[in-house]
């Protein structure tokens, strides 16, 4: 029904646009990853697998990379841990108040990222809120001092950041399921037990799939709560990658890990979506 | 047997319910923190809070590079907002109802900021503008946040779409009305809502943003990146007063539009389908 | 292609005046999905033709064609000497009432059907004249400010109806617009349309699926059967003349009686009667309602009698009870089982053999749809 030139005149400047701003930079950084920096701080552009080759030979990198992987996962864990029990409770239990809760999961996202992470910090600290209430109450007499600066403030930060991201796929995977499937389980005879793991849980798939992605993708890239709370110890990938565009300044060897983590990322996304088809019913 | 189950389906949701308190707390616990302590006179941390104050608040109205980074925010985030939309629409049309070669491939470079890292796309760009010898200025910004956030008006929109009876558009033509005419008339009202729901949300995340700005920063701050310098130098109540202060105004945006909604009726979930979509694409 | 050449109702079929519409060898893919092939029909000015068939058929398709959101993929459509096709969908006379009204939401009644004028920038004044009058003529003027949510389907039916017609289009295209209406204010709807379509006098083409609403409407009907015009013809015709067997199944019910013909004699089973086709198989469409109960003993059982009156035997299997008519499943001497429609009427109820008549003259010779690539060749 659509004209030629209505056609032409939405998808041209949309597609200019993705072309220069989106495909170019991401080829750019393709290039980048095989060029090399010289002595004086000039780009090199010839070709080598070079950079390829120090990563894979030098232990900071991929160590990092699997610290980072490490952190993601647990950081993954934990959200789901907390946020699949709150939207099976928003969905089926919560009953009129429903909206009103998922309003308040909701409301944290719109509080500043950088100003959440801050907030655990001035929490966290050896002078912040824990510590001082610990002592005050007695609990200990010297301050806590694996709170801050440690993977655990990180993965505590990343995980009360990305708790409402997994929360809202899985919840909208639980509200899609028909009630009446649910009473159709009970009415064969099956106790909510069993009509949580043989019907609601597998029908929630690709929401915990969709929710799982998106906090283990996002917080595997995230370099501001390591700087911000992780201390020597907390230190992830991105962190390697923002110091080679800054004051290490090795561009390329930067371009190049970014490029590994555009590609780890790419392929979580394809298995994830996979996996999530696989799980879709209607 | 149906007693007992039905009594451990009450013992179930009590324990779920208890969980659901925990994970509130969890999530509200750092913003009453960060609260409370922007109007303690003690500085930031410190139980319990003494000498409650409003001189946070004062210096905070004096302090003139926090509201140059502000409007530098505003003017960013106004800016993004109109890229992402006169950008995000059409791709949103385009994925809807164009067949083009390569479309499979636009859908996912269009979607891809949505999901990836902050990092990633700053980086990206970042080495666009070395390349074409572009100053680091507010302009990168916005045009990095105008990319990044073309995503959330396409879902939005696209979301939107697939609600719209194609019929009606249809009878628009059929009634004589141009392409032209049919898009401002009937396309665009029928869109009303997600398309003011996209703008909020391009907004507010604009102004939140900093993985991307942290790349492409020239010589003016935004605030989210003056927030940032600040903090690494040491940190006071300061922050937490314009963070509160931020936080109203997001919750009165989130008040507004939801009495939108209610007026038209609607109950579409905000952010969810943004969620949705972003995990499916 | 099915033309009606065969049974010999093509000049019938062709519209006397002068026409207004003209569709010519019209074919539709969808990649390598077939949807019409080479449809080629005359409308005439004032007519009011319906488009039949099942889902599937392609008969939206067709319609889609004609308003402009679809282009064929071959063929052409003309309009009194100008080429339709090739224009966009809003420079075409042609108005459409869609399948579930496509009303706009966010305009009131008024503003839905003052909007085609005003997207023509015609003056306020006319505008407000013409929606006025338009509204009156569906008896909807106090509806005007109302928002379509607020009225209910029939009354949205109206609505669209005079949004369509405000336009002063040379054609209507109707798209199964009674389909959402429950059985009664169809029903009603249906005499309520036809009258408005004789008032206006202007065309309407109207697609459905349900062919008694085809047969109470229309002057002719179009069927279309796999994305092709089995026959086209008026109400009347189609169902007294079915040039094949969907045909005669589609529209009412029927019998189909598989014969042999020799000389002028058609047999089936052990019925016999005279035909003036050639030697070979034939295909006969015999109603249900052609077939009577025998008053008289007949002089001579399961024989062609010279007056075409043939007689025969059958055992009656089941009975329905229809209101007027008693719809009866029997089973003929020969093991054949018919269908037949009689006046309401209580049967002896026993096992023994009733007697049945038809004139040979109510057995239709049709072609056999089923096989046709047999018959092209």
């Amino acid at each position: 029904m659509f004209s030629r030139a209505y056609r032409a005149a939405i998808t041209v400047p949309p597609l200019i646009w993705v072309a220069a701003f989106l495909l170019v930079p991401y080829l750019l950084m393709f290039c980048y990853s095989f060029w090399s920096v010289s002595e004086s701080g000039i780009i090199i552009h010839t070709w080598s697998l070079n950079n390829y080759h120090e990563l894979l030979t030098k232990p900071v990198y991929w160590q990092t990379l699997l610290r980072s992987m490490w952190i993601a996962a647990r950081v993954t864990f934990f959200s789901m841990l907390l946020g699949y029990p709150l939207a099976y409770f928003l969905s089926l239990h919560a009953g009129s108040r429903k909206d009103l809760y998922y309003q308040l999961v909701i409301i944290p996202l719109w509080v500043s990222y950088l100003v959440r992470a801050y907030a655990w910090k001035t929490i966290l600290g050896t002078d912040g809120v824990m510590n001082t209430l610990l002592q005050y109450v007695h609990l200990t007499s010297h301050p806590l001092d694996f709170l801050l600066y440690s993977p655990f403030a990180v993965v505590l930060t990343l995980t009360h950041i990305y708790t409402p991201f997994t929360f809202l796929p899985i919840y909208a995977s639980l509200e899609h399921i028909p009630r009446n499937l649910v009473e159709a389980s009970h009415d064969l005879g099956a106790t909510p037990q069993q009509t949580f793991w043989r019907v609601i849980f597998p029908l929630s798939i690709p929401g915990v799939l969709a929710g799982a992605t998106f906090a283990f993708v996002l917080s595997l890239g995230d370099f501001l709560a390591p700087l911000l709370l992780g201390g020597p110890s907390g230190i992830m990938i991105s962190n390697i990658v923002v110091s080679l565009f800054g004051a290490a300044y090795n561009w390329p060897l930067g371009a190049a890990i970014s490029l590994c983590m555009l590609v780890l990322v790419l392929a979580l996304i394809f298995f994830s979506e996979r996996l999530e088809k696989k799980w879709s019913f209607s | 047997m149906s007693t007992s189950s039905s009594s451990s389906s009450i013992k179930t949701s009590r324990w779920l319910a208890f969980h659901a308190l925990l994970v509130f707390a969890f999530l509200y616990l750092p913003i009453a923190i960060l609260i409370l302590y922007s109007f303690n006179g003690q500085g930031v941390g410190g139980f319990p809070p003494r000498n409650l104050t409003l001189s946070w608040y004062r210096i905070l109205f004096s302090d003139a590079p926090i509201w140059d980074s502000v409007l530098n925010s505003l003017l960013v985030a106004a800016a993004a907002m109109l890229i992402a939309l006169l950008f995000g629409i059409p791709a949103a049309l385009a994925v809807d109802r164009a067949n083009f070669p390569g479309k499979a491939l636009f859908r996912r470079l269009v979607l891809l900021p949505l999901i990836l890292p902050g990092i990633i796309t700053g980086l990206s760009l970042l080495m666009l503008f070395r390349v074409a010898e572009v100053k680091l200025s507010l302009l990168t910004i916005i045009l990095g946040h105008g990319t990044a956030l073309i995503s959330v008006a396409t879902t939005k929109v696209f979301a939107g779409l697939q609600k719209l009876n194609r019929a009606q558009e249809e009878a628009s033509l059929d009634l004589g009305a141009t392409y032209w005419q049919t898009f401002w008339r009937i396309t665009v009202p029928n869109l009303k809502l997600s398309i003011i729901g996209a703008a909020l949300l391009i907004f507010t995340l604009s102004m939140d943003e900093i993985a991307v700005s942290f790349f492409l920063i020239g010589r003016d701050n935004t605030l989210p990146l003056e927030i940032w310098g600040r903090l690494r130098r040491g940190i006071t109540p300061e922050i937490n007063a314009i963070s509160t202060i931020i936080f109203m105004f997001s919750l009165l945006t989130i008040v507004v539009w939801y009495r939108l909604r209610t007026r038209a009726e609607v109950t579409p979930e905000i952010g969810a389908e943004l969620v949705e979509t972003a995990g499916r694409s | 292609m099915a033309t009606t050449t065969e049974a010999g109702f093509t000049d019938k079929s062709k519209p006397d005046s002068t026409s207004l519409l003209s569709i010519r060898s019209v074919a539709k893919h969808f990649g390598k999905n077939i949807v019409l092939r080479d449809i080629s029909l005359e409308i005439a000015e004032g007519e009011f033709l319906t488009i039949l068939g099942e889902s599937g058929s392609g008969k939206t398709t067709l319609l889609r064609i004609l308003a402009g959101f679809e282009q064929p993929t071959s063929g052409e459509v003309w309009m009194q000497g100008e080429r339709l096709d090739t224009q966009p969908p809003y420079r075409r006379r042609v108005n459409t009432v869609f399948q579930h009204y496509a009303l706009f939401p966010h305009m009131t009644v008024e503003q839905n059907v003052g909007y085609g004028l005003q997207v023509a920038k015609r003056p306020a004044e006319e505008i407000k004249s013409r929606v006025a009058e338009a509204l009156a003529k569906v008896k909807m003027s106090t509806f005007a400010k109302s928002k379509p949510s607020k009225i209910s389907g029939g009354q949205q039916q109206r609505i669209a109806l005079a949004r369509a017609l405000v336009n002063r289009p040379r054609l209507l295209l109707l798209d199964e617009p009674l389909s959402a209406l429950d059985a009664n204010l169809r029903r009603e709807m249906q005499v309520e349309l036809k009258a408005l379509q004789r008032e206006v006098g202007i065309t309407f083409i109207f697609v459905t699926h349900d062919q008694e609403e085809a047969m109470v409407m229309s002057d002719r009907i179009a069927l279309l059967r796999s994305g092709e015009l089995e026959q086209v013809a008026s109400p009347r015709e189609i169902y007294h003349r079915p040039a094949t067997s969907y045909t005669a199944q589609f529209i009412g019910h029927t019998n189909l009686l598989y014969a042999d013909v020799r000389q002028g004699t058609a047999m089936c089973d052990r019925l016999v009667w005279p035909t003036s086709l050639p030697d070979g198989s034939a295909l006969f469409s015999l109603r249900p309602e052609c077939i009577r109960l025998a008053r008289i003993a007949p002089p001579a059982i399961g024989s062609a009698n010279p007056l075409s009156n043939i007689r025969f035997r059958a055992t009656l299997r089941d009975q329905a009870f229809h209101g007027a008519t008693d719809l009866l499943h029997v089973e003929s001497d020969g093991g054949l089982i018919l269908t037949i429609r009689i006046a309401s009427h209580d049967l002896p109820n026993s096992k023994a053999p009733l007697e049945f008549e038809f004139s040979a003259a109510d057995a239709i010779p049709v072609r056999d749809s089923d096989n046709k690539n047999e018959e092209r060749r």
